[in-house]
């Protein structure tokens, strides 16, 4: 039997999407019990939502002042405190699962699994390697806790129809105080998360400013999509780095994706294959983008946006 | 005397596209070209700037690997490091084993600061400086697009998925370098010749007492499930339809 500890990510109010799509993953290993763990200022709103998750048996909350921002420096040695018992110690493959869980693991003397893409087994795992060049498997031993983080994309968020119990626990550890929250600047909310929409629409360097980025934009709203952007709209400026998809930046599967003036390096490619389908728009019809597309143009993106919005 | 320690590591260069063996025994390296990892360079460019405002006196670069990772330790003194360690392997090590290799390094060097790049182009673990920051009982400050060292602190802006966090974390500190941290120099004829004389130390892995953790196994490699070929379509108009034959619109 496996008994899997799974950490919630969250900002204090609503349950991070990745999480729905972790549980998803751990529930894939046989005979899977799942306790979700909510470590917050104050977990109930939080927790509600993660009890309603399919195939979570127990939500545990720890609540405590420390953890009202989630610095991996403070949750590593609560997490570990309550680790005695549990096979598996999972968390998404977000930049919240990726601080911390390697401190879980250094902390428990193990190594870790990043970037779950299957589940073969109950300690055989599939991951991407090389920017998803390629896709190695993985054999844990069977006595030691396995700790990894699960690639959301390749997941589909569990259901929420459950409703397990919900248990406040305590975690009587010495919490280090090196490390201090200062300030988060978070991108704009008014679009679709660029991780769950089902539409993502992004743009590459050839948009060249951040003023004709609008373009895409005002495409994106036509078809409710998400926005998303190459290393190189980044690195110019043009969109903040929250809009990054890629090796480096954001993993998607959306079920339709299009890429605008994006010539499709395979670092960026790594963060699209899963979507369902991909529509590729670039000047260049040589751009290693249409190797992947399902549906390509080729053209001046400065004609087609305007007339593709027309045109929707 | 303010020490900062740098991490490279010497990856398949980040413009070859990587090939599985036949055999599924691993990637193919064989006459492939070689560099520092990206994210590596980027930390070693910080740790230089750091010094050249005068809050550090040496920069120190390591590398865990085999006696050819001396080539990036070289470039990396060429761009500017005053001294390089190798820690000599002729297996591949494991990350924890590479944490606690790099705390043993760190132990001896007592540095202030530790900059390592935030993943490594090959495996894409993603998880060195955390789990040696955790061994050593220190701050990591991973994904550091900006870093301001002041006093006994440092001030590093993160990138996160829903934009920028700003954390403080107390020196001695371990920070791990995201992409836009800043543009590393290129290196310049005469450095590279000035590198040849700089102090290049090899220790043998196994001379650090690393205890290895559980092994995890990696049993087959495989190429990615390719997608099927797609349609070229003229227009928008022909895109149009075949989105909305696809259902999509």
């Amino acid at each position: 039997m496996a008994r899997i500890l799974l950490i919630a990510e969250h900002d204090g109010t609503t349950l991070n999407p990745s999480v729905a799509k972790t549980v998803a993953c751990a529930a894939e290993i046989d005979a899977a019990e799942i306790d979700v763990v909510v470590f917050a200022e104050s977990a109930s709103q939080v927790a509600t939502e993660a009890a309603g998750l399919d195939s979570v048996l127990r939500v545990l909350t720890v609540e405590n002042a420390a953890n009202k921002h989630p610095l991996g420096a403070v949750l590593a040695p609560q997490v570990v405190a309550l680790a005695d018992g549990y096979s598996h110690i999972f968390g998404p493959s977000t930049t919240f699962g990726k601080d911390l869980m390697p401190r879980v693991a250094a902390l428990l003397g193990v190594n870790q699994i990043s970037d779950i893409m299957s589940v073969e087994g109950s300690h055989t795992f599939k991951r991407p390697i090389y920017a998803g060049s390629a896709i190695v498997t993985m054999e844990a031993p069977a006595d030691a806790p396995v700790v990894a983080t699960v690639r959301s994309a390749s997941y589909r968020a569990i259901g929420g129809s459950n409703s397990a119990p919900v248990e406040s626990v305590e975690c009587a550890v010495e919490l280090p105080a090196h490390t201090r929250f200062v300030d988060l600047q978070a991108g704009s909310s008014d679009r679709p998360d660029l991780q769950t929409a089902s539409r993502v629409i992004a743009g590459g360097r050839a948009l060249g400013s951040e003023e004709d980025f609008d373009l895409i934009y005002t495409l994106a709203e036509k078809l409710g999509a998400g926005v998303g952007a190459s290393r190189a709209a980044v690195d110019a400026g043009y969109v903040p780095n929250e809009m990054q998809i890629g090796q480096t930046g954001k993993i998607i599967a959306p079920d339709l994706y299009i890429a605008i003036g994006i010539s499709g390096a395979i670092q960026h490619l790594t963060g699209i294959k899963d979507a369902g389908t991909i529509v590729a728009i670039n000047k260049d019809e040589e751009a290693p983008i249409f190797e992947v597309a399902d549906i390509g143009l080729v053209g001046d993106l400065f004609t087609i946006l305007p007339e593709l919005s027309e045109a929707l | 005397m303010k020490k900062i320690l740098v991490g490279l590591k010497r990856v398949v260069d980040y413009n070859v596209r990587v090939r599985v063996k036949s055999d599924g025994s691993g990637v193919e390296t064989d006459g492939v070209k070689m560099s520092i990892n990206p994210f590596d360079e980027i930390a070693l460019e910080e740790a230089l700037r750091i010094k050249e405002k005068g809050a550090a006196d040496e920069v120190v670069v390591v590398s865990i690997g085999s006696a050819d990772s001396q080539q990036q330790l070289r470039t990396g003194l060429a761009m500017g490091a005053d001294r390089a360690i190798l820690v000599e392997t002729g297996e591949s090590v494991d990350t924890l084993s590479c944490a606690r290799a790099l705390l043993e390094i760190v132990n001896r060097e007592d540095p202030i600061l530790v900059i390592v790049g935030k993943q490594a182009i090959d495996d894409d673990n993603i998880q060195t400086g955390q789990m040696l920051a955790t061994l050593w009982n220190r701050p990591a400050a991973s994904f550091a697009s900006q870093l301001e060292v002041d006093g006994d602190t440092v001030r590093v802006v993160r990138e996160v998925d829903i934009g920028l966090e700003t954390i403080e974390v107390d020196l001695p500190a371990v920070i791990t370098a995201d992409l836009r941290l800043n543009e590393p120099r290129y290196v310049k004829l005469p450095d590279i010749m000035k590198a040849k004389k700089k102090p290049l130390d090899q220790i043998p892995f196994a001379d650090l007492g690393v205890v290895a953790g559980p092994q995890i196994k990696q049993v087959l490699f495989e190429p990615p499930s390719e997608r099927e070929k797609g349609i070229m379509v003229d227009d928008v108009q022909g895109l149009v339809a075949a989105l909305k034959d696809k259902g999509l619109v």
